[in-house]
């Protein structure tokens, strides 16, 4: 590869980095459109078929076309602003809500070393960087200047943010266990342990020590991307489609495609976080990226799954769960993990 | 150390960059043929009655104070929670380092309880 890349290096002279770096940008960036355009399709696919419907069929061979005839269409619908909106705010709000959805992908390692930027503070970034998705919702609802919209933003703002709260403190068992806030770090550190010299490296990962920790991540994550059946937010009976209701054409699109980016990155981080990244389950099987990929995508269409099975919730119950049921169990869990490790039955040193 | 960040301020450039060019593409490609009603915030039809600028449950507001205090306690407990497997393996400080931090989080549940008993955490 440094072979291949040596006359580039010569003729770039010091932009190279800065131009390698694009590069990889947009490695990391074409493909997670591409999934992001695929999951929508696979969403419509999935769900119909759990209805006994065939889903979308007609654009290209089997509707594989329909996403790209949708942004087709989203792309030369009118952009309307309404008179009320307060402009500036209503322009920045969806571009609040896409660009940190694409930002964490910076730290996110597809497979050893495959990492744009290896930062010690991986953890700290995803957190940090994930939380500013909430400022578009609640910027959007306050700069349509119209009822729905707002009344959707507070409870989405309201919902984010409670979510956060469960979904960083059941961080805190992961860290405790890993040692370490670097995410490859994390991952390497769930391929020790005494099932993966066995080669069973799959009863090793974080999922079955903290499965308590595991279960309340991946819901709160269902809850933090407002998706079914947490979706009070968009509720389309109740408030329309809620801080999205004023928005249109590409703007809308904006939001979109956030929420089918944070999906995926919900699936890429509990799968670096709980079921061992890129590490294969048998220790037969090489690791990579291939694993990765298969975690998320089972991830993924458990996200389907849970949104063609259950009714939505009521915004009582949604906030119930998170400060009345998962805030507690973390905090014991994490009493419980810190007992185990000061304890002779530490499976972790 | 500091250049391990600079792909990170080039990715969340592109990703505001990634953001603002569909909505300028947007605003070029397609059509723009504004009409007063078009305009009008959306009510279902109706004729928007009363400010959207309304009052709104101070509950909300309530969540946003709580989840503050969560928030800052989750960062405090990043660094003790990252570094705990060297207290563990560190004889001299291994059991303070526990109590200590338990102590801190015990505090908080504290107030979390008062919190519950209060109603603050109550949509009914």
């Amino acid at each position: 590869m440094d072979e291949l890349l040596a006359p580039v290096k010569a003729l770039l002279g010091p932009a190279f980095p800065l131009v390698w770096t694009m590069v990889k940008i947009v490695g990391i960036l074409a493909p997670l459109m591409l999934c992001v355009a695929y999951l929508t399709f696979w969403e419509r696919k999935v769900i119909g078929w759990m209805q006994v419907r065939i889903g979308p069929n007609r654009v290209g061979p089997w509707g594989l076309l329909q996403p790209i005839a949708d942004g087709i269409k989203l792309f030369l619908k009118e952009i309307v602003f309404p008179t009320k909106a307060d402009k500036p705010l209503f322009v920045i709000a969806p571009i609040m809500a896409l660009a940190p959805a694409l930002a964490v992908w910076a730290v996110v390692p597809f497979s050893d070393g495959w990492v744009l930027a290896n930062i010690d503070a991986g953890v700290l970034f995803v957190l940090a960087i994930g939380s500013v998705g909430v400022y578009g919702v609640i910027i959007a609802g306050w700069a349509s200047n119209s009822k729905y919209p707002f009344l959707g933003a507070m409870r989405a703002a309201a919902q984010m943010v409670s979510y956060e709260v469960s979904m960083g403190l059941a961080l805190i068992t992961v860290l405790m266990v890993s040692n370490s806030l670097n995410l490859t770090a994390i991952v390497n550190g769930q391929a020790e342990g005494r099932f993966a010299d066995m080669g069973l490296s799959v009863f090793s990962w974080n999922w079955l020590p903290l499965l308590p920790m595991f279960v309340v991540y991946l819901i709160s994550g269902v809850a933090e991307t407002n998706r079914a059946p947490f979706d009070v937010v968009e509720g389309e009976s109740e408030i329309v489609a809620g801080h999205m209701v004023e928005y249109s054409g590409m703007a809308f699109a904006l939001f979109f495609l956030a929420e089918y980016a944070n999906m995926i990155l919900v699936a890429a981080m509990t799968s670096l976080f709980f079921l061992g990244g890129w590490l294969s389950p048998v220790g037969f099987i090489p690791d990579g990226f291939h694993w990765f990929a298969l975690k998320m995508s089972a991830i993924l269409f458990f996200f389907l799954w849970i949104r063609a099975t259950f009714p939505r919730y009521r915004y009582d119950q949604v906030m119930r769960l998170g400060w009345k049921v998962f805030v507690p169990l973390t905090l014991v869990w994490i009493l419980v993990v810190g007992v185990w490790m000061m304890s002779p039955l530490t499976i972790w040193n | 150390m500091l250049e391990n960040y600079f792909p990170i301020l080039l990715f969340i450039l592109v990703g505001l960059g990634f953001g603002c060019a569909p909505i300028l593409l947007g605003r070029i490609v397609a059509p723009h043929k504004p009409d007063s009603e078009k305009l009008s915030p959306f009510e279902c039809g109706f004729e928007p009655f009363e400010d959207a600028r309304m009052k709104f449950d101070v509950r909300y507001y309530l969540i946003a104070i709580i989840f503050i205090i969560f928030d800052l306690e989750i960062a405090f407990l990043f660094p003790w929670a990252s570094i705990f497997q060297e207290i563990v393996n560190t004889p001299a400080v291994k059991l303070f380092g526990f109590i200590e931090m338990f102590v801190f989080i015990g505090i908080l549940v504290l107030g979390y309880i008062y919190a519950w008993a209060k109603g603050a955490l109550d949509w009914e």
